[in-house]
């Protein structure tokens, strides 16, 4: 048979049932939408977050005091360990794939300035900060690459403080006070908005010995180091392990990548989609049984026809792929259809709900096609099997 | 050519064993003019169907044109009953979603036949058959004898050398009967080999040779009973 007049044969018998025809497609096509809108926002999410993880860059190290005992915990918080110092972040310049180290150490304070106050979260940190977690500077500049270990008082005020306390007048060369201490205000920063949470704007920069002194810890909370790209992750966590070791006589620190990070990230948002996405399978089994149930009726009213072509000398493949072609179509156009209304409401929803990340990837599109052909083939294949095995004398007997 | 040899085809129906064929032997040449007869339950239909590969005997032997067709595989039987048999049934079995045309049209579509050829031949049967006013209409707008020349012209759109005709005229009335009965021997006449099976005696006697059937068995066979 010619494939023309495959799907001209194939095609007239759909149409003689407009309304079971569109009935069946539907459900595959509720079905396909549910899959494709549901890990639209699945695969949405998983690009929000991790583009938030990674506007960090993937080339950067962290560095924290203590083994990690389990996910997420570090022995460093119960102290007997040594402390994290900040010759020890100097001492770790001397890596040769390091293109910064910034030490960190992070609390709450009061700010008092222009005869304001705000509570607000102060870093401690060094002055290569702001490359490290692509910062921008908005006027006056960084905190200098004073000696880490008597810099000088300044401070850089994050957006949000610098609005809060001098509203338009210019900081630049202010005083404010921190936690009882004096500092000169030398630079501002751009808006940053919020990353995972975290309100960036709402902070204010110090040199990291000074931060130490201000929380009287005697260790940091963190090193950073951004590694030039291209270098060995194990060669990057070899190094410092190396240093580290010969400085604090044991291997007593947590080296995270922001590869693992992105590893583990990516594997739990993964199995989110998947997970999303199995739920809108659900629908499409039903709209599977839809096409066996529809093709089994139609198997048993066409009996005849099928006596009919078996005596005009069909063969027993041709009938099963008349049958077979009826159940793909119906799958195929219906899961057409149904990821036309995906992508429709998905992008309405964005439309809608702009904070709602949403994306469709070629492939899920691809894969939702090939879903809803794979479910018709395999919904048609029991009805057109017993249509093709039908004895054809039994067949044209009956009615 | 058609010979069966100790043609056997038996049914079992609960744990009797009904014989519908039993022992048949006959030779049928290319080109004759065959009625079957005999009571209902006789095994008309069953010797049909057999002839036409649509059915397996049970044992004996089945040579068309020289060959023995029992041997073939499902395929190749298929194939035989698009090129070399005709079937026109009682109930006429067009489909009623396609046109008169297409369903003229269906073996050469099963065969792959091009739709340039397609068009020529199926004009030209609806032509031979008087139906081409009728063309495009579906079979619920023909009449009974429209119908069941439509299903002739699909019996012989693909040149069979045998057209087997279980009861044509069953649900037609006189006239449209007689027509279709005209038609079929029309094409005798130019060379289809013609097996009918009827009750009507009048129909029957038309035929050139008379087989006479009952239980499963060739009562009779009278060739030439018209012309003496
Ligand atoms: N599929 C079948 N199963 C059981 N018995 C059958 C079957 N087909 C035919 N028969 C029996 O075989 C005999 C001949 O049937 P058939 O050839 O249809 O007779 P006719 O066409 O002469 O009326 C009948 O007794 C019928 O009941
Ligand atoms: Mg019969």
């Amino acid at each position: 048979m010619l494939t023309k007049d495959f799907i001209r044969l194939t095609g007239t018998s759909l149409l003689a049932h407009k309304l079971r025809s569109f009935l069946t497609m539907l459900g595959i096509s509720i079905g396909i939408t549910a899959v494709v809108l549901l890990t639209s926002i699945g695969e949405g999410l998983y690009k929000f977050v991790l583009s938030e993880f990674t506007q960090f860059g993937t080339t950067l190290v962290g560095i924290n005091p203590g083994k990690v005992t389990t996910f997420g915990m570090s022995m460093g918080v119960f102290g007997s360990v040594r402390p994290l110092t900040i010759s020890d972040a100097e001492a770790l310049k001397q890596l040769s794939f390091a293109k910064s180290v910034v030490p960190l150490v992070q609390g709450n304070a009061e700010v008092e300035g222009n005869g304001r106050t705000r509570r607000t979260t102060v870093y401690g940190v060094g002055s290569a900060f702001p490359e490290t977690f692509s910062m921008k500077v908005g006027a006056g500049r960084f905190l200098p690459d004073d000696d880490p270990t008597a810099p000088r008082a300044f401070v850089v005020l994050g957006y949000k403080v610098k609005q809060e306390l001098f509203a338009n007048t210019n900081p630049l060369g202010q005083r404010v006070r921190i936690g009882g201490d004096r500092y000169r205000v030398i630079g501002t920063m751009e808006a940053k908005g919020q990353v995972l949470g975290f309100d960036l704007d709402d902070t204010v920069y110090i040199p990291a010995a000074r931060g130490l002194d201000l929380f009287n810890r005697d260790s940091l909370m963190e090193i950073d180091i951004l590694y030039k790209e291209g270098t060995n992750v194990d060669r990057v966590v070899a190094g410092i392990k190396r240093i580290l070791k010969s400085r604090h006589g044991r291997d007593d620190v947590t080296i995270t990548t922001q590869e693992q990070m992105l590893k583990v990230l990516g594997s739990i948002l993964n199995v989110l989609t998947f997970a999303v996405g199995a739920i809108g399978s659900i629908s499409l089994l039903v709209g599977g049984i839809g096409i066996i149930t529809i093709m089994t009726i139609s198997v048993n009213e066409r009996t005849t026809e099928i006596g009919l072509l078996r005596a005009l000398g069909a063969k027993q493949t041709q009938v099963l792929s008349l049958f077979l072609g009826e159940a793909i179509v119906l799958s195929a156009i219906g899961g057409a259809v149904g990821l036309l209304l995906g992508v429709g409401l998905a992008q309405l929803l964005h439309a809608m709900l702009p904070a709602l990340p949403v994306h469709t990837p070629w492939t899920f599109v691809m894969f939702a096609e090939g879903l809803a052909i794979t479910i018709g083939l395999v919904a048609g294949v029991l009805p057109a099997r017993r249509a093709a095995r039908l004895d054809p004398v039994e067949a044209l007997r009956a009615e | 050519m058609i010979k069966l040899e100790k043609i056997h085809r038996n049914f079992q129906v609960g744990d009797q064993i009904v014989h519908a064929l039993d022992d048949i032997n006959i030779i049928i040449n290319d080109g004759e003019y065959v009625s079957v007869m005999g009571p209902s339950g006789s095994g008309k239909s069953t010797l049909l169907n057999l002839l036409g590969l649509l059915d397996q005997p049970s044992s004996g032997k089945y040579y068309l044109n020289g060959g023995d067709v029992t041997e073939l595989d499902e395929d190749r039987q298929a194939s035989t009953r698009n090129k070399n048999i005709g079937f026109v049934f009682q109930v006429f079995h067009l489909i009623p979603r396609l046109t008169a045309a297409e369903n003229i049209e269906l073996p050469l579509v099963l065969a792959g036949v091009d739709e340039e050829i397609r068009k020529q031949r199926v004009n030209h049967a609806l032509e031979s058959m008087n139906l081409m006013e009728r063309a495009q209409h579906k079979p619920p707008q023909l009449s009974g004898g429209q119908r069941q020349r439509v299903a002739i012209a699909r019996a012989t759109i693909m040149e069979p050398s045998v057209l087997l005709a279980d009861e044509p005229t069953g649900n037609l009335d006189q006239k449209a009967g007689l027509n279709v009965i005209e038609t079929l021997e029309q094409l005798n006449q130019h060379g289809i080999t013609l097996i009918v099976v009827t009750h009507d005696e009048a129909l029957g006697a038309r035929s050139t040779r008379s087989i006479r059937m009952l239980d499963g068995r060739i009562e009779s066979d009278n060739t030439d009973n018209k012309a003496g």
